[in-house]
């Protein structure tokens, strides 16, 4: 044994010197996160029940403790519409609108996300192509709901002079302005913005395969379906695996897109979750059942986060 | 060592797939369609970007496409610039009060933490990392109600301060786990062996590992930077005054109750998208780089 991997070996006994020297690079960020992040985690869990958490200040004034404000949220008409579902009409109430968001929006963007990537491999300036796609990733999401407000203006919205193009004028309206159309042109909308993120995961995951596994397909004379299906899908499975947490959890968060184009109107016809807890502190100022919907909400997202989080970790320890 | 190989592996990948389409015809087909449907893609923005350039009167008559009549003018831009309510100037300014040193600060911090994760063995290491792991997914709408009374207490609601310490906090845990990642693909030795000349944990922090780690910390930056430019909600719920409102949360407002006056609204977006944009071009490659990291967060 050399005398340098000795010393190196005594220093991986103990890295880093004493403990304190160790923390202390730690300390200042841990300070500023559990003060800003996991304290008013708690502290919203605690509210929900109506405990008061922040010392000074009465929020809940002097209601019972327990679950009374998830009993109310659950049986109210903004959460789940009963009459709405029955009818099949809009409002439905916010938590069935994320789940139409995330039905209709995953689907689609993760299917044309790795379409399109398959496909700008193969095309000249594919890269200019991906780049303007990724402009939706790139903007404020509040531009992006403005933005997918005007496309579906009667007269203006690049979505319209489309349906006219094709013969389908009939169709052409406002559509962000009827109860009927406004949660569809939403998710939509996001389907355009959100794609670019797609794209990029999967374009970065093909550029990573394996090349001879697909020169042997080609050889073998598959075709391009047979080896889109066997070979390719098969392969960027870890990639879909994080491509579908992380859209998932997006939609659930989703509120800036609804907030810049219709405010979850026209009557409640596009509220969505993260939205209807903005409303309960601003408009209501009932602190406690926002707080209530706010951790239904991360309620939801913890199967998709632990999904993501032993993928992340796999990587990690790696 | 474990970085240079997987770097090989990409550039020698790099073709990828070019060899699955064979007929010539076939391959011009895929090319045409899909240049149509990059084009088709960003026609929002060009219809936003025709809007904001020329009197809404005529592009309400006209349409935005029309180039017959063709009235360029940055009336809108001025109109959005110098509103009397919600002057763009103004937040525009504001952003950047907030959106600077709320890069500056987590980076920073969560550098000598991420070093600490890399490195470092110490008391419930792994807990914490995984908790800072689930903190980067938590919604933010579970953090805000406590966050703005705690800001009322301390007398920072409605301040830059308030703000730039709840953006702060906020961008720690994801850059931390990206940068933890980075410098832990980083050799060792050089370390090791200043630690045998006997360079304390910071210097070899200051002197050593930050310097060929700037590429990494430029990617969390950046991303971090475009992040807080572009965030809402924190803005929203934290600032009520208008005259330190930013640009985000000034835009909606500039819609009317009844009448929308899309000149000025487009004019006020392309504002507001201009510096992400142009972020996203300049540091292309550091974005890129950090994008997957950031992207939990949205």
């Amino acid at each position: 044994m050399s005398r340098r991997d000795y010393v190196s070996r005594k220093l991986m006994a103990k890295v880093g010197g004493p403990l304190l020297s160790r923390i202390t690079f730690l300390i200042p960020g841990l300070i500023l996160v559990f003060t800003f992040v996991v304290y008013p985690v708690v502290a919203t869990i605690l509210l929900s029940f109506n405990i008061n958490p922040i010392i000074g200040v009465n929020v809940v004034g002097n209601r019972p403790i327990g679950f009374i404000n998830y009993y109310r949220i659950l049986t109210n008409f903004e959460f789940i519409n009963t009459y709405g579902l029955r009818t099949l009409s809009f409002p439905m109430g916010a938590i069935i609108h994320n789940i139409i968001w995330i039905a209709i929006h995953l689907p689609l963007t993760v299917i044309i996300g790795l379409l399109l990537a398959v496909m700008l491999q193969n095309v000249r300036g594919g890269f200019i192509i991906r780049s303007l796609i990724f402009l939706g990733m790139v903007v404020p999401m509040i531009v992006g709901g403005l933005l997918i407000e005007y496309s579906f203006d009667k007269f203006l919205g690049v979505v319209n002079i489309f349906l006219r193009l094709i013969g389908l004028g009939f169709l052409a309206k406002s559509w962000t302005i009827y109860p009927n159309t406004a949660l569809f042109a939403l998710i939509l909308g996001s389907v355009w913005l959100w794609t670019g993120f797609t794209l990029t995961l999967y374009s970065a995951g093909i550029a990573s395969l394996p090349k001879e596994v697909i020169e042997a397909a080609i050889i073998d004379g598959a075709g391009f379906w047979t080896i889109l299906r066997k070979v390719i899908i098969p392969l960027l499975k870890p990639v879909t695996v994080t491509v579908v947490a992380m859209t998932i959890l997006w939609d659930l968060k989703i509120f800036d897109i609804v907030y810049a184009s219709t405010r979850g109107g026209p009557g409640g016809a596009s509220m969505v979750l993260a939205l209807l807890m903005y409303s309960y502190f601003a408009r209501a100022q009932d602190y406690a059942t926002s707080a209530a919907v706010a951790t239904i909400l991360t309620l939801i997202t913890i199967p998709v986060v632990v999904v993501w989080m032993r993928m992340t970790l796999k990587g990690v320890s790696e | 060592m474990g970085r240079t190989s997987k770097v090989k592996l990409l550039s020698k990948a790099k073709p990828g797939l070019t060899g699955l389409i064979r007929s010539p015809i076939k391959w011009l087909i895929v090319n045409v369609v899909a240049w149509v449907i990059g084009v088709l893609w960003i026609l929002p923005f060009v219809g936003l970007f025709m809007t904001s350039v020329r009197p809404f009167g005529e592009v309400a008559v006209y349409g935005w496409w029309s180039i017959h009549p063709f009235t360029f003018t940055l009336k809108n831009y001025y109109n959005a610039l110098f509103n009397p309510m919600f002057s763009l100037a103004k937040g525009f300014i504001n952003s950047l009060i907030i959106a600077v040193p709320s890069t500056i600060i987590p980076v920073i911090l969560a550098a000598l933490a991420a070093y600490a994760f890399a490195r470092f063995s110490f008391p419930i290491k792994n807990y914490l990392f995984i908790m800072m792991l689930f903190l980067m997914a938590v919604p933010q709408q579970m953090t805000i109600i406590p966050i703005f009374f705690m800001l009322n207490n301390m007398h920072l609601l409605n301040t830059y301060l308030g703000l730039i310490l709840v953006h702060s906090s906020w961008g720690i845990p994801w850059i931390t786990f990206f940068l933890r990642n980075y410098f832990s693909l980083l050799p060792k030795e050089l370390e090791e062996i200043a630690r045998v000349d006997g360079a304390s944990n910071r210097e070899i922090f200051f002197r050593i590992v930050l310097p060929v780690s700037l590429p990494g910390i430029i990617s969390a930056a950046v991303l971090q930077f475009a992040w807080v430019w572009n965030d809402f909600f924190f803005a929203l719920m934290l600032i009520y005054d208008p005259n330190k409102m930013v640009i985000t949360q000034m835009l909606p407002r500039l819609k009317g109750q009844y009448q929308v006056d899309w000149g000025l609204l487009s004019a006020g977006s392309i504002l507001a998208m201009s510096v992400p944009i142009l972020v996203y071009v300049l540091l292309n490659k550091y974005y890129i780089t950090g994008f997957r990291g950031w992207a939990m967060k949205r």
